[in-house]
């Protein structure tokens, strides 16, 4: 058996971005189905969606940080 | 080019690029500021200034291939970002959104032009930058137009909201605007563009050390430089909307702090 190195980190980080990628896709599922229905509303839908999706993300970026700075 | 010659030095083993591969030696001297991503913004800085001053020296009302070029771009954060998102006061943020959008666009690209090949925004200080002006500019436009307290009351306390909920809310919309919109914004575009070059990294350099290998090996490097070509497009796309959702979510703080009503 080789011996492996690394750091669990990036482990923790997987797992920790598995919430956030949810989020994501649920706002952008949400946004799609919005527009199917209704075209007229993607300029309303949009900046919601797209500030839905940085809130999301930001979490999974802080886990990001912790990964590197831990 | 440190990864090539340091697994090339040991032989066989494949030692996958790291994050150190990101911190480039000076190229004049010994100094931190003759480095590839400095001059990687000053070109950037002289290819935009070139580019739009050419394509719009010779307005016409017909307008020649490159003024549309330049024009559609305007166009774009214009309209998009600028009328759709802040409101009847957008006039005044176009210049600083049109600025943002094409500096991190061309930055971004620098990842993928060949020879030039280093996202300048993958070290992180750029990123920081931005998301400091960003930072002041939106928290300033909300100060001269609300006046500093009812723009600090809008922030503390949020209205249309029951009282014992500010004991949760507050703390909340305080780190979400003071450190939580900054901190995202910059980390966004950075973790991208690093994420980004880092893949292109081990594919090429895989697909390299491959190569090298057994005869086995070598039949199936080809792939990883398929797969290295077919992420430099993914890339482009990341970059593309990189520079749009930090334009996007700029002009968004803008337009909240400029809102009657948070």
């Amino acid at each position: 058996m080789t011996e492996m190195t690394g750091t669990l980190n990036l482990v923790g980080y997987g797992l920790a971005a598995i919430g956030p990628g949810l989020a994501v896709g649920m706002i952008f599922s949400a946004y799609i189905n919005g527009v199917a229905r209704q075209p007229e509303a993607r300029s309303v839908l949009q900046p919601i969606a797209f500030l839905g999706f940085a809130m999301a993300e930001a979490l999974a970026l802080f886990g990001l940080v912790l990964a590197f700075v831990l | 080019m440190r990864s090539i010659t340091s697994f090339r030095a040991e032989g066989n083993e494949f030692i996958p690029p790291s994050s150190k591969d990101f911190v480039l030696p000076p190229i004049f001297g010994e100094n931190e500021f003759t480095t590839k991503p400095i001059f990687l913004v000053l070109l950037s800085v002289v290819l935009l200034s070139v580019f739009f001053l050419i394509a719009s020296r010779k307005a016409a009302i017909v307008p020649s291939k490159l003024q549309f070029a330049g024009e559609s771009v305007y166009a774009y954060v214009r309209n998009d970002l600028g009328k759709d998102i802040i409101g009847h006061e957008f006039m005044r943020f176009v210049p600083y959104l049109f600025t943002l959008f094409t500096f991190i666009l061309v930055n971004n690209w620098f990842g993928i032009i060949p020879m030039l090949q280093f996202p300048t925004m993958s070290r992180i200080s750029f990123a920081y930058v931005l998301g400091i002006i960003t930072f002041v500019v939106f928290h300033y436009v909300g100060i001269r137009h609300h006046g500093i307290f009812k723009y600090l009351k809008d922030i503390l306390f949020m209205p249309g909201v029951p009282k014992p909920v500010y004991i949760l809310l507050t703390p909340i919309e305080v780190a979400t605007y003071l450190i939580v919109r900054p901190l995202t914004i910059s980390l966004r575009l950075f973790a991208n563009m690093f994420a980004g070059h880092l893949l292109l990294m081990i594919f090429i350099l895989g697909g390299e050390h491959l190569l090298q290998g057994a005869i086995g090996l070598k039949l199936v490097s080809p792939f990883a430089f398929a797969f290295g070509i077919a992420l430099t497009f993914f890339e482009l796309l990341v970059q593309c909307l990189q520079a749009y959702i930090f334009t996007l979510l700029t002009a968004l703080y803008i337009g909240g702090a400029l809102a009657d009503e948070h």
